[in-house]
């Protein structure tokens, strides 16, 4: 008989809630994106106005794995399970925020004339987001590889950002009365790099959740 | 960290039962050893084989090796008594004498040839500090070591230990018949203890093996199945039985 049929459970839950919270930061990205591309103003509010539920779920969860740590003392795999967790909600938590900050941006961004020569942004936002989706694959079927292919992405999003800041410091030296619009698109391309680097670090999380090794360390 | 014990391909059958199946393990010095594992895994039976304390049970068949500082303990010319003087065992239940707190320490001493009055009075104060008790008994030595509580006697039992002067400590669930205040402080005992001594312990208790080992050891149906670093196995077991149990699946 198994003895731990409650605590099984508890996992089971947090697990779900895992699944709930990153799909809820996926669609906030994936969308955010969506309102800056198309210049989709109501939708941009939505994604600030939706913000809050993220953070709620993020509590609701810290909250569950605090319990758990108390009642029940995991060791081994449980142990590195919810450490995961507890880890991966920050960063799921980050994604939900930035993706709010740019559909903020997105609002009040004029510049139109910057936004043709931005070449490097919509690459930067597509490897972003796919970043983040094959982060909570990753997480949801435990898919190693899947979690060291994203880890390696995040070089093309590092070196697309890198073009952005150039082609931005073209615009500036040519045309400094665009500065305040270029640099509300250098705000965007950061947040895109962040939100890549967040999902790098739930890739690192379920590594070690799987693994014991964090950063090629054994941090327990 | 050099091995106080090596165990080599050791079995024991008690009759037809083969309840020790060859084990090989290294004890480092030094260290808390922890052996964790069901009941009747074998995990008893295992540290009795330390100091030979299986002798005395009916039918009892030991074969292979323990080595203790390189020598053999179960040669032929090994004096029973030497072996656990050196190698020193606190049970599970407190099993102080019917005989005052300073005669219970003092006992193993006498029995030793040790009967000189201040030689012997040095030796008591000295292992009762050793087990953390002095301050408690200090003002009535003279009094029935029964008169003590569950924790002090355990304590006192541990100090009774410690006066003939081991090498080793084999500690058989030494808490598990006490409160958790007595517990913490056998456990502060033992991160003390091993500056000075080899211990090795059974406990059922896994977040006290967690806690208080060195080193951690779990048994299965007498084998040993997996044994390493405390915070190794208590974090990434490397067999899925070790994982099992340490997170209750099973046991």
């Amino acid at each position: 008989m198994n003895a731990r049929n409650s605590f099984d459970k508890e996992l089971e839950k947090l697990h779900m809630d895992l699944i709930k919270m990153g799909s809820m930061a996926e669609e906030a990205i994936e969308q955010s994106v969506h309102a800056f591309s198309l210049r989709d103003n109501a939708l941009a509010k939505e994604i600030m106005e939706g913000d809050h539920q993220i953070d709620d779920m993020e509590k609701q969860i810290e909250a569950g794995c605090l319990s758990l740590i108390l009642r029940q003392q995991p060791v081994a795999g449980d142990l590195r399970k919810i450490t995961c967790a507890l880890k991966m909600i920050t960063d799921l938590e980050r994604i939900a925020d930035n993706a709010a900050d740019i559909a903020e941006l997105s609002l009040m961004i004029r510049g139109e004339h910057i936004r043709e020569m931005m070449r490097h942004i919509p690459p930067m936002a597509k490897n972003s987001v796919e970043m983040v989706h094959h982060s909570i694959d990753a997480f949801v079927r435990s898919d190693l590889l899947l979690a060291e292919q994203v880890i390696s992405q995040d070089d093309t999003v590092d070196a697309l950002f890198c073009k952005v800041k150039d082609e931005l410091g073209e615009i500036l030296r040519r045309d400094r009365d665009s500065s305040d619009d270029a640099i509300d698109f250098l705000m965007i391309a950061k947040y895109l790099e962040r939100i890549a680097d967040h999902a790098v670090n739930i890739c690192e999380w379920v590594l070690f959740s799987e693994t014991g090794i964090h950063k090629n360390k054994r941090i327990m | 960290m050099a091995n106080k014990i090596i165990a080599k391909d050791l079995n024991l059958y008690y009759g037809a039962h083969h309840a020790l199946k060859n084990i090989s393990m290294d004890i480092k010095e030094n260290c808390v050893t922890g052996l964790i594992g069901p009941s009747g895994c074998g995990k008893s039976t295992f540290l009795k084989t330390l100091n030979r304390m299986n002798d005395t049970v009916p039918g009892v068949k030991v074969e292979g090796t323990v080595l203790l500082d390189g020598e053999e303990v179960y040669q032929k010319a090994v004096d029973v008594t030497q072996l656990r003087k050196k190698v020193g065992m606190v049970f599970q239940n407190p099993n102080p004498f019917p005989m005052s707190i300073y005669d219970n320490v003092a006992y193993g001493l006498r029995i030793h040839g040790i009967k000189k009055r201040i030689v012997v009075d040095e030796i008591v104060e000295k292992s009762l500090r050793g087990a953390a008790i002095w301050d408690e008994v200090k003002d009535r030595l003279k009094k029935p070591a029964l008169s003590l509580s569950g924790g002090q006697q355990q304590r006192l039992c541990i100090a009774r230990t410690l006066a003939v002067q081991p090498d080793v400590i084999l500690m058989d669930e030494p808490t598990s018949a006490l409160d958790p205040i007595s517990t913490m402080k056998i456990e502060e005992l033992m991160s003390e203890l091993k500056k000075d001594y080899t211990v090795v312990i059974v406990t059922h208790n896994m977040q006290q093996a967690a806690r208080i080992s060195d080193y951690t050891a779990f048994f299965l149906l007498g084998e040993l199945v997996e044994y390493g670093e405390t915070s190794q196995i208590f974090s990434m077991p490397q067999d899925k039985r070790t994982e099992d149990y340490i997170t209750g699946r099973f046991g």
